[in-house]
């Protein structure tokens, strides 16, 4: 048994992108969920199945009385991510329900905006998960957020393989070239030049400020439904071939400093293994790849840990243009959500990406690079 | 010095009011300045971050033995500007690979954080806060 081509992508839903909204999280999430059910041509009332992440966006009982949903078949919070994207598309590939809206709604501009000195902002930049490990063993000595935390996988991987900051540069240069060309991307107005880059201030050693991508206030929904279902519905529908999710006994967000090769990203690799044992392809045979960019040295890592090149020349991959990646400029340039990147995966099925890559086949999204992490495949 | 300090408290389990049963043994042993690692009574493992069940053999039983203190420095990253109202910036966090093993965050006592290195042999070295607090830290290995 296996959920490969059983579902699709049928619809998204998007709210504005701004950098303060007035809207609460409530109405963000009832939005983009009635906006996806308008992208794929059906009512809201079809949709019987909703899903989140447990730190963000608004509980699902509370969505549902915004948008006048009688009955919910299937809901479900995850801890991490988008493998809430693994629980709808299982709640569908199984028959549980048909149309099911995995959603974000998150107010990340406006939770920048308070004072970082506030240790509860702190706390709350942590994800807001109540960890032994961040508040027992890190936070005591001064390793307060996720930069700091993938700071530390970062400078060891350009430690062990010798990877010069121009290289990391690359990276940046290459992800804004297409955020500019996106009108979505509000943090990219222009593409990064090496100059910029090298010249630019660091947050916490080796990260740059520049690489480091913002909060934004948005609410962001993906209706997934059966695949036979969705070729009668409005849009191409975006096949997926295969998802899945890694979570090892020593993972922790961007922490999992107990694995024995940290740097390998080992949760990546597992996750990526099995995205492509369930699609019965390999990294050669994708053609665009969305990439977790909340600190964008974190992609030539994961470039390694999918397999598209051997260990330790994920930087000089990057610097070569070998794959596009982060084809609507990333959460770099449209702030951090991560599904902002599965949106731009099913653009590039649809052929209306910005920067769209001509005969985009198949198309991989990854993310939680550094901690638990999980993907998909998606195709025409 | 790798970190310094405002008036501010510094972030710890108590400050909060949560006490992990789990790590009591490690942050009691601290307090007596020993670095106290949880083992597995029954297969000998090495459990870090502490745990009520071994992962190797299911035992819940379990002891505490005093580590080395010794192991080099696997990581590190100074931050530029404060995150924190406890924090004077720049200062910097080093990843500890001890030799029994476990990696654990700490900061450096004797060390500019232009100075730190990937591999460089540290020895734990204790700062007793106040007496609610005592952390465990590192200088370089004499």
């Amino acid at each position: 048994m296996s959920i490969k081509d059983k579902t699709a992508i049928a619809g998204i839903g998007l709210t504005e992108y701004s950098t303060g909204t007035d809207l609460t999280e409530w109405a963000l999430a009832s939005l983009c969920i009635k906006n996806a059910a308008e992208d794929a041509g059906i009512t809201v009332k079809d949709i019987d199945g909703l899903v989140k992440d447990i730190d963000d966006g608004w509980d699902c009982s509370y969505v549902q009385k915004t948008l006048g949903i009688d009955n919910l078949l299937y809901s479900s919070e995850s801890h991490w991510g988008t493998s809430s994207m693994l629980n709808a598309i299982s709640a569908v590939a199984s028959g549980t329900a048909n149309n099911v809206v995995y959603y974000r709604s998150r107010k990340g501009a406006t939770s920048d905006k308070r004072s970082p000195s506030d240790y509860r902002v702190a706390k709350e930049t942590m994800d807001d998960s109540i960890s032994i490990l961040r508040i027992d063993f890190y936070e005591p000595f001064g390793l307060v957020n996720p930069v700091g935390c993938a700071a530390m996988i970062i400078q060891r991987y350009m430690n062990e393989y010798n990877i010069k900051p121009e290289q990391m540069g690359s990276v940046v240069t290459g992800i804004t070239e297409y955020g500019a060309k996106n009108p979505l991307a509000l943090y990219t107005d222009k593409a990064v030049t090496m100059d910029e880059y090298m010249n630019s201030e660091m947050v916490a050693d080796p990260i740059r400020e520049i690489e480091c991508a913002k909060g934004v206030d948005a609410g962001i929904a993906i209706l997934i439904t059966r695949a036979e279902m969705a070729k009668d519905m409005k849009q191409t529908p975006a096949i997926i071939m295969s998802a899945a999710q890694g979570a090892a006994m020593n993972g922790e967000f961007f922490t999992g400093y107990n694995q024995e090769k940290m740097t390998a990203l080992p949760e990546m690799v597992s996750m990526g293994d099995e995205l492509y044992r369930i699609a019965g392809i390999t990294a050669k045979d994708v053609n665009v790849a969305q990439l977790d960019d909340r600190f964008t040295p974190m992609v030539p890592m994961q470039v390694e840990a999918l397999g598209f090149c051997g260990a330790g020349e994920g930087a000089a991959f990057c610097e070569a243009r070998s794959l596009p990646i982060n084809t609507a400029g990333g959460s770099l340039g449209e702030g951090f959500m991560d599904s902002n990147r599965i949106v731009e995966a099913v653009r590039q099925v649809r052929g209306t990406s910005t920067s769209q890559v001509d005969n985009a086949e198949i198309i991989l999204y990854a993310a939680g690079a550094g901690g638990p992490a999980d993907g998909l495949i998606i195709r025409k | 010095m790798t970190i310094q300090y405002t008036d501010k408290p510094i972030p710890h389990p108590a400050l909060w009011g949560i006490i992990y049963r789990s790590s009591t043994p490690f942050w009691e042993g601290i307090k007596e300045k020993k670095l106290l690692i949880q083992k597995c009574k029954d297969c000998g493992k090495i459990l870090h971050p502490p745990r009520p069940m071994c992962p190797g053999c299911h035992s819940t039983e379990c002891e505490h033995i005093e580590a080395s203190g010794k192991g080099t420095i696997y990581s590190y990253t100074t931050y530029s500007k404060s995150p924190h109202k406890s924090f004077k910036a720049p200062y910097s966090v080093v990843l500890v690979e001890l030799d029994e093993g476990p990696r654990l965050i700490s900061n450096m006592v004797d060390v500019k954080p232009e100075d730190i290195e990937i591999g460089m042999p540290v020895e734990v070295a204790f700062d007793k806060i106040d007496d609610d607090l005592t952390l465990y830290k590192f200088k370089k290995a004499g």
